[in-house]
């Protein structure tokens, strides 16, 4: 029997459940087809780190119509995800550092963009009053904060279905065919029909795009996290570096969330992940370096999560190129959480009504195609 | 003393866990040549079964009894074997590229493994009944390991609840070592008879059959035993008092120390980590690591021994041991010269024999593992039975989901204490099989590390070069 | 709770919360507390409840003390040293100091 719908969305990430929801909103019937279940992976184990601080320019757009809703996440999914807004701060380890910022803040002041702010030592001393004192200023975003992955996941999921969406799990598209007004979307069970697809598999997303004839540079990275035991309370924002991967955070139940970019070894067919001491050595002396306070803290576990990054660092968010009533929303390139409320509504704009009034130009997937 | 800087970088074969199991296997696999190192997290060799086994201050034979003192041989031939034995060595992190993390005395180390053998043992099962995270409740294992490696003995007053082997063991020490036990409160259900029953004859055969009936009668002869449904510790700030009730009404006793025990079951965290595949038994109920006929994993290079790989006792776990070693010895240095397995495989097969008795006799009531209400499911987040049950009914269907909701099995025991219960009480409640609803996908450190620890790690080249460019 | 079988033994003093306690060789800090009659070590980060260790062999997490200032050790797995100063944690959060 071959299931219908308006829109089959492929992948239950942060990314297919938001646009799933919106769809729903917007009067349609989405399907949303996951192989696992929703937010198995980047979506329910990253960071949770909800940050305007620090994006690609291409990207700003969409990351401000996102916190725009993580500003009122509550009244669209509700549940409040945990999020919390204590802003990101970008630290400088030295003054050519702050200089380098300063350029950047400079830049994004004269484009109208007033979310990054520049502060000295003395207003990071009274934002991170735990960083080490060497540290001469840095960076603010003051609106940005951190939410619980998974549960925003599934919210985001919870709320598509109460608006009308089916959500699909423990099913892999396994190919996709015109077949006459409709795509014909193949499954690990059965065939779904639909006029539109979404393809936000995350970090399986190029194999959908190859099934279209669209071969992407897509690279599996695995970024990974270390938790501590709880500690008592003594930061606020999240904290990030430049120079060194480093990013840290103090969840409200006292545990200490460590990350930065530095990689594991993904194996994406059998959704595991190795991760690399080395590099997780490196964190610790790190965050050992920073935050004395941290001297005897103890790791309880840690992870790492499958992602797709593209060779420029930005998502691609658009139409196909070669197939009529398909789009793209993947490549979130270890940044894509914070993004997911805002790219959601404005994918299922697109899907709807055909454009979208948020730039999204330099995000298709064109730029890769060779000519 | 070996500390984390005098490890090589690589070994032939790493042996994880030094009871019976690590033990034959490290000495068989370094007899014929192959470099070996076994670490244990326990500051002596023995295992469970011979905790303390070269140091005990039980100087009285038989206390412990004979089949204690056969540990001391296997440990004696591991030390002449040439194996490397670090002792206080905890192994935090293997993974599918045979890599393993490792803390000595504060400082960690990440080491290659051509082959690892995996003896981390068993854990007791998870007790959870009203109370059991009051202090002065404590494991009948944990009374046994204070015992046997501090000569400790319970005094004062002293009540065992449960069933299994281990329980009438302890409370036969305990007394020929002095002590004083106020009651037993036998959990085993009176049905479990008849489906352990048409084990008896292959059980009658085994050399526990007459050991257990002599332990039943030793402990019989000096200590009341009530068979009980239920069990509650009862106390503010300790447990004061035991409510137990049967058919027979509800009966209360004071007590000074409660020790709960209903069988062992294999201490997966390491193995789950490393990515070997589990199933469910539903005989030991409990998840088993998938094996070939030599105890290798699903995971190339990774075997499992001992009662690691499903509970068959500690001389079954030494035979299994040689035979993961021979498989190891094989792999690596094909012309080495290794025992026949034919005959280690018999040996094994006749400890196996009674097995199926013991498992059916001692399978927990569903009551002791599936528990109500308020009864703490994880001890670490403080996690209720009730909280569980009522998530898994909302819709939550497998632990890994539970976690994100409410915390259980993120604490530091990393679901050691709560992984059964979460999946069967899930399973109970979504009326699927353990099987379908799974166990906590762990992560390393398996063992918390501190961060002093794992900044310790020796920074590799390509960090060096990275600095100084 | 216990007693010890051989009263003497080769004695080692450690400290616990500034008091000392004389402690055996070959004793881990868990069972130098449990020989010593202190039958609390803990109360948890969540409610507070106090706990004690539980499982001796390094499973349950419940015997978590502060070693020679280093927060949140397994005293069931960590022998006694001459001098060692041992701290409960009661009444704080599984803080790493
Ligand atoms: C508390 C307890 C007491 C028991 N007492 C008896 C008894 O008296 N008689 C009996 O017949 N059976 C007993 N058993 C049953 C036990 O399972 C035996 O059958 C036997 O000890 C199993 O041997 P093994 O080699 O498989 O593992 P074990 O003997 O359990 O040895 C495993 C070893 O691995 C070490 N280890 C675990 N994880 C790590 C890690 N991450 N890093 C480093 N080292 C690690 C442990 O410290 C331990 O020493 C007991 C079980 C328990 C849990
Ligand atoms: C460790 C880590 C930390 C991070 N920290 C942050 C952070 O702090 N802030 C931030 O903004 N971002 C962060 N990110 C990035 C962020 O998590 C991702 O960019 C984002 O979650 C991507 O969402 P997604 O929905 O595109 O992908 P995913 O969450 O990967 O979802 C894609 C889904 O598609 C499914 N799928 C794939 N192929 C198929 C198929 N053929 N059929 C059916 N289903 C399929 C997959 O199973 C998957 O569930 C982090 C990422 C990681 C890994
Ligand atoms: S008492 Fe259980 S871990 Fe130490």
């Amino acid at each position: 029997m071959v299931r219908t719908a308006d829109v089959v969305v492929i992948g239950g990430g942060i990314h297919g459940c938001s646009t799933a929801l919106h769809l729903a909103l917007r009067g349609l019937k989405p399907i949303l087809i996951e192989k696992d279940y929703a937010g198995r992976h980047a979506s329910g184990v990253n960071a949770g780190g909800v940050r305007q601080l620090a994006r690609d320019l291409q990207e700003i757009p969409l990351s401000i119509s996102s916190m725009d809703i993580w500003e009122c996440i509550e009244a669209l999914v509700g549940d409040d995800c945990g999020f919390e807004a204590h802003g990101t701060v970008l630290v400088a380890e030295s003054e050519a550092e702050l200089a380098g910022f300063r350029e950047r803040v400079d830049d994004l002041n004269l484009r109208g963009f007033g979310h990054e702010e520049l502060i000295d030592a003395a207003e990071l001393r009274r934002l991170v009053p735990a960083v080490s004192d060497r540290c001469p200023g840095g960076v603010v975003s003051r609106r940005d904060g951190a939410a619980d992955p998974f549960r925003t996941t599934q919210a985001f999921r919870r709320r598509a279905v109460e608006k009308g969406a089916e959500v699909v799990e423990g099913v892999t598209v396994t190919g996709l065919f015109r077949s006459g007004a409709n795509w014909r979307v193949e499954t690990s069970a059965g065939v779904f029909e639909a006029p539109k697809v979404v393809n936000a598999a995350g970090a399986w997303a190029d194999r959908i795009a190859a099934m279209l004839g669209e071969p992407v540079p897509l690279a599996v990275v695995a970024p990974m996290l270390m938790v501590t035991s709880r500690l008592p309370a003594f930061i606020k924002p999240v904290v990030i570096l430049r120079g060194r991967k480093l990013s840290f955070k103090q969840l409200g139940n006292g545990t200490v969330v460590i990350g930065g970019g530095h990689l594991a070894t993904p194996w994406r067919d059998s959704n595991e992940t190795v991760l690399d001491w080395q590099k997780l050595a490196v964190s610790a002396r790190t965050v050992w370096e920073l935050f004395p306070a941290m001297h005897a803290a103890t790791v309880v576990r840690a992870w790492a999560g499958i992602e797709a990054y593209m060779p420029d660092g930005i998502p691609v968010v658009g139409r196909s190129s070669t197939s009529e009533g398909v789009f793209h929303q993947f490549g979130f390139s270890t940044h894509g959480f914070q993004l997911g409320p805002g790219t959601g509504a404005v994918m299922a704009e697109l899907v709807a009504t055909g454009s979208t009034n948020t730039p999204i130009d330099g995000l298709g997937i064109e730029r890769f195609l060779k000519k | 003393m070996t500390a984390a800087a005098d490890l090589a970088s690589s070994y032939e074969l790493v042996v994880i866990g030094g009871g019976p199991a690590g033990l034959a296997a490290a000495s068989l696999a370094a007899r014929a040549g192959v470099s070996t190192a076994l670490f244990d997290e326990n500051p002596g060799v023995g295992g469970q079964i011979y905790r303390a086994i070269t140091s005990t201050p039980v100087k009285d034979r038989a206390v412990l009894g004979e089949d204690y003192w056969d540990g001391a041989a296997l440990a004696d031939e591991a030390k002449a074997s040439g194996a490397l034995i670090v002792n206080g060595a905890t192994v935090w992190s293997l993974d599918r590229q045979r890599l393993v993390g490792v803390s000595i005395g504060g400082k960690a180390r990440v080491i290659e493994a051509g082959r690892v053998i995996i003896a981390t043992g068993s854990q007791e099962r998870p007790f959870p009944i009203p109370g059991w995270t009051l202090p002065g409740v404590m494991t009948v294992g944990a009374a046994q390991t204070v015992l046997k490696a501090q000569g400790l003995v319970v005094c004062e007053r002293t009540v065992l609840a449960g069933s299994g082997p281990l329980l009438w063991l302890l409370a036969a020490q305990t007394l020929r070592a002095g002590g004083k036990i106020d009651a037993i409160l036998d959990t085993t259900p009176r049905r479990n008879w008849l489906q352990a029953a048409v084990h008896l004859p292959d059980f009658a055969l085994s050399p526990y059959f007459a050991k257990g009936l002599a332990l039943l009668r030793e402990v019989r002869a000096r200590v009341p035993v009530h068979r009980v449904d239920r069990i509650e510790a009862v106390g503010a700030d300790r447990v004061r008092e035991v409510v137990f009730s049967s058919a027979g009404g509800t009966r209360r006793l004071p007590v000074d120390l409660l020790l709960l025990h209903q069988g062992v079951v294999p201490n997966v965290n390491l193995a789950n980590a490393a990515g070997v595949t589990h199933v469910w038994n539903d005989r030991q109920l409990c998840f088993v690591p998938v094996l070939d006929a030599d105890f290798g994993s699903s995971v190339p290079g990774i075997a499992v021994a001992g009662d690691g790989a499903g509970i068959a006792g500690g001389t079954a776990a030494a035979e299994r041991g040689r035979i993961a070693a021979i498989a190891a010895v094989r792999a690596l240095k094909p012309d080495a010269v290794v025992p026949d397995t034919q005959a280690i495989r018999q040996r094994l097969q006749r400890e196996e024999m009674g097995r199926a008795f013991l498992d059916w006799l001692n399978r927990p009531a569903d009551g002791f593992r599936m528990p109500e209400g308020e009864t703490i499911a994880c001890r670490c987040e403080e996690v209720t039975a009730q909280q569980v049950r009522e998530t898994a009914r909302m819709g939550c269907e497998g632990p890994n989901q539970m976690k994100a909701f409410l915390r259980c099995g993120m604490g530091p025991c990393q679901g050691r204490l709560c992984g059964l219960t979460v999946t069967e009480l899930i399973a109970e409640e979504r009326k699927a099989t353990p099987d379908e609803v799974g166990y906590y996908r762990l992560r390393p450190p398996v063992k918390p590390i501190t961060l002093a620890e794992l900044a310790s790690l020796p920074i590799s080249e390509a960090e060096r070069k990275a600095v100084e460019r | 709770m216990f007693k010890r079988l051989a009263e003497k033994g080769p004695a080692i003093a450690i400290t616990v919360d500034g008091k000392t306690v004389n402690a055996h060789a070959g004793d881990t800090v868990a069972a130098a507390l449990l020989a010593a009659g202190i039958d609390h070590c803990r109360t948890t980060p969540v409610t507070g409840a106090p706990r004690a260790p539980y499982c001796l062999m390094g499973v349950c997490f419940d015997c978590l003390v502060t070693v020679d200032g280093v927060g949140s050790r397994q005293g069931c797995l960590i022998p006694v040293r001459e001098g060692m100063k041992v701290e409960t944690q009661l009444g704080r959060r599984e803080a790493g100091r």
